[in-house]
């Protein structure tokens, strides 16, 4: 995977998943495969731009870093931020155990 | 509590009615509430509403008035949110399962702004999913379907909005445009979408897409109500802070000085692949401009097909960042499959059963095109190829004040018509550079399709500098005058 002209394998397909932490079954990957290489065969077309010297604009608004003022605000409660918890344990939010658990 | 027959249904007539008790804000609110009961179950524009409180909301307003008291400028009208901007109110779905019972602990901004004028939230809008989508068919909800034709998309993504505001079922709606998710549908449902100038309404409470691109807007029955809801939503957010300093200027009592001349800038890149229908709304809408008293001159944005390319890196790059917080941990679906036996299995587990296949496919586009070896050649170009466009629109606008274009190569299309992910991306070809040049556009109503079964109404856009909302919606409000106004569904 090193330059924009090699064409999408599967096994990148598979990477790009684990990437995104998105569960894809294997059945679905060859359909998926084939639109990924549809969309960025047209985005290829961004290739034969000359942008020589060009600055990137990552954001179309050219403000500097705004600070706020340092005053203390009210926080929202924790039972309001927990609410929407799938598993909690007061005032906690239950995991999987994660020493030892990531496969990656 | 009388009826209201709801025969005067832009925004700012209602209110006046309100305001001068002509009618009441509970028989208003009572009115739309049955519209959408019975014409809901077809178009499925809503997600939800909030009946009691709207009602206890409406009869504080019409006591406020009764008693003589102060009201706000939007006192007693219902206006619908797209569901993915949050409200403490119901749910917040994006329209995807992996929020589908989330519940904010918080308002957004605007819906601050907007209850503080005085209006009243009727309900949540449907979506395509993350806003993700052109059609509304993305959405794990159900398509919504085009008021004009059932048969046929709203547009997307806020088609619930469009829709919502189409078949007079809310005084107006709020949506949220990334690419053309405002215009597009407002085009193709006949109304007016307002995608203001990138930082001019404070994001806080929207669910994040694209973080350079996002911008809130409403969809409206006219040009008046889209610069009073301007009014009441821009301005500074110590919230937000990507919001612009700039103070707002008055847009609403300037709103009829439209300038006695202008420049209209046509481009001839956007005469291409546009339906007959279109390009003759085009055609029209010079005319009107003429008699209106506009120079019409010639612009040149040879970028204009580059835009979809661009857009397809720089947005999916940003939307699978912001949606790397749905992971199943601290809201959202969990799995509840036993294999989820580590972290990575609950993330990429919950994440592929909650996110429908289009999101999913921006997600791992979005990750290919920042992964190792690809950033360069994707994701830095895009963003130098983004200064070019931006440089294009400035070379542009010395020229003109407005640059005129169709909002959307064609009207309404089919349920699904279009299937192809890469043809869907195709429909906001004139859109998606507004967004990523940060500056503002306008879609209006522009007569109709005539050559199907159906009548199927087109838009024409109108795009101006950043910060330009002020004349922009004067010439805006100049064509909408000269066109003769809106024309309404039947019944």
């Amino acid at each position: 995977m090193s330059d924009s002209k090699t064409p999408l394998g599967i096994d990148d397909v598979r990477h790009v998943a684990k990437l995104a932490r998105l569960a894809i079954s294997e059945d679905r990957l060859p359909q998926l495969q084939r639109e990924l290489i549809a969309i960025l065969g047209h985005i290829e077309q961004l290739q034969s731009i000359d942008t020589t010297g060009l600055e990137p604009m990552a954001h179309p608004l050219q403000l500097t870093n705004r600070l706020a003022d340092d005053v203390p605000e009210a926080a929202m409660p924790v039972a309001d931020l927990l609410r929407n918890a799938p598993a909690t344990q007061g005032d906690f939010l239950v995991v999987p155990k994660v020493l030892g658990g990531e496969s990656s | 509590m009388s009826a209201h027959s709801l025969d005067t249904n832009d925004l700012v007539s209602l209110r006046d009615d309100i305001r001068s008790r002509k009618t009441s804000a509970c028989a208003t609110v009572g009115a739309y509430l049955a519209r959408i009961e019975s014409q809901n179950p077809t178009l499925n524009a809503f997600r939800e509403t909030f009946a009691d409180d709207a009602r206890a909301s409406a009869s504080r307003v019409d006591q406020a008035i009764a008693a003589g008291d102060p009201v706000g400028p939007l006192a007693g009208v219902p206006i619908a949110i797209k569901d993915n901007i949050v409200t403490r109110l119901g749910r917040t779905s994006c329209s995807s399962r992996i929020l589908e019972n989330y519940r904010s602990p918080f308002d957004a901004t605007v819906i601050e702004r907007l209850t503080t004028a005085g209006a009243i939230l009727i309900g949540k809008t449907n979506m395509d999913e993350f806003a993700m989508g052109s059609s509304c068919e993305t959405c794990a909800f159900g398509a919504v379907r085009n008021p004009w034709d059932t048969s046929r998309v709203p547009g997307g993504s806020s088609g619930g909005s469009a829709a919502a505001v189409a078949a007079n079922l809310c005084a107006a709606a709020l949506g949220s445009d990334t690419g053309g998710s405002i215009r597009q549908p407002a085009s193709l449902c006949g109304i007016v979408g307002l995608k203001p100038t990138f930082g001019r309404v404070s994001r806080y409470g929207l669910v994040a897409f694209g973080s350079s691109l996002d911008q809130i807007g409403p969809l409206t029955h006219s040009v008046r109500d889209s610069a009073l809801l301007y009014q009441c939503m821009a301005g500074d957010d110590h919230h937000d802070s990507t919001c612009a300093p700039h103070p707002v200027e008055d847009v609403v009592t300037t709103l009829d000085e439209t300038p006695r001349t202008f420049r209209v800038g046509l481009p001839l890149q956007y005469r291409k692949g546009n339906s007959s229908a279109v390009d003759a709304a085009v055609t029209r809408a010079v005319e009107h401009f003429r008699t209106m008293g506009a120079e019409i001159v010639d612009v040149d944005l040879p970028l204009t097909d580059v835009g979809i390319s661009t857009y397809y890196v720089i947005a999916p790059a940003e939307a699978c960042s912001n949606l790397a917080r749905f992971d199943g941990i601290r809201y959202g679906h969990r799995t509840a499959s036993p294999s989820a036996q580590d972290l990575f299995d609950l993330y990429a587990q919950s994440r592929a059963e909650g996110f429908g296949p289009e999101v999913q496919r921006r997600i791992m586009l979005g990750t290919y095109v920042l992964s190792a070896g690809y950033y360069d050649a994707y994701y830095r170009r895009a963003l130098q190829i983004r200064r070019l466009i931006k440089r294009e629109f400035d070379a542009a606008f010395a020229l003109c004040d407005v640059i005129l274009g169709p909002t959307s190569p064609t009207a309404a299309f089919s349920l699904g018509g279009v299937t192809d992910p890469l043809s869907m991306y195709m429909c906001d070809v004139y859109t998606v550079n507004t967004n990523i040049a940060g500056i503002c556009g306008i879609s209006l109503p522009a007569g109709f399709d005539e050559s199907g079964a159906a009548r199927l109404p087109v838009g024409i856009q109108l795009q101006a500098q950043a910060f330009a909302e002020p004349l922009l919606f004067k010439i805006a409000r100049g064509y909408e005058r000269a066109q003769g106004g809106r024309e309404q569904i039947a019944g």
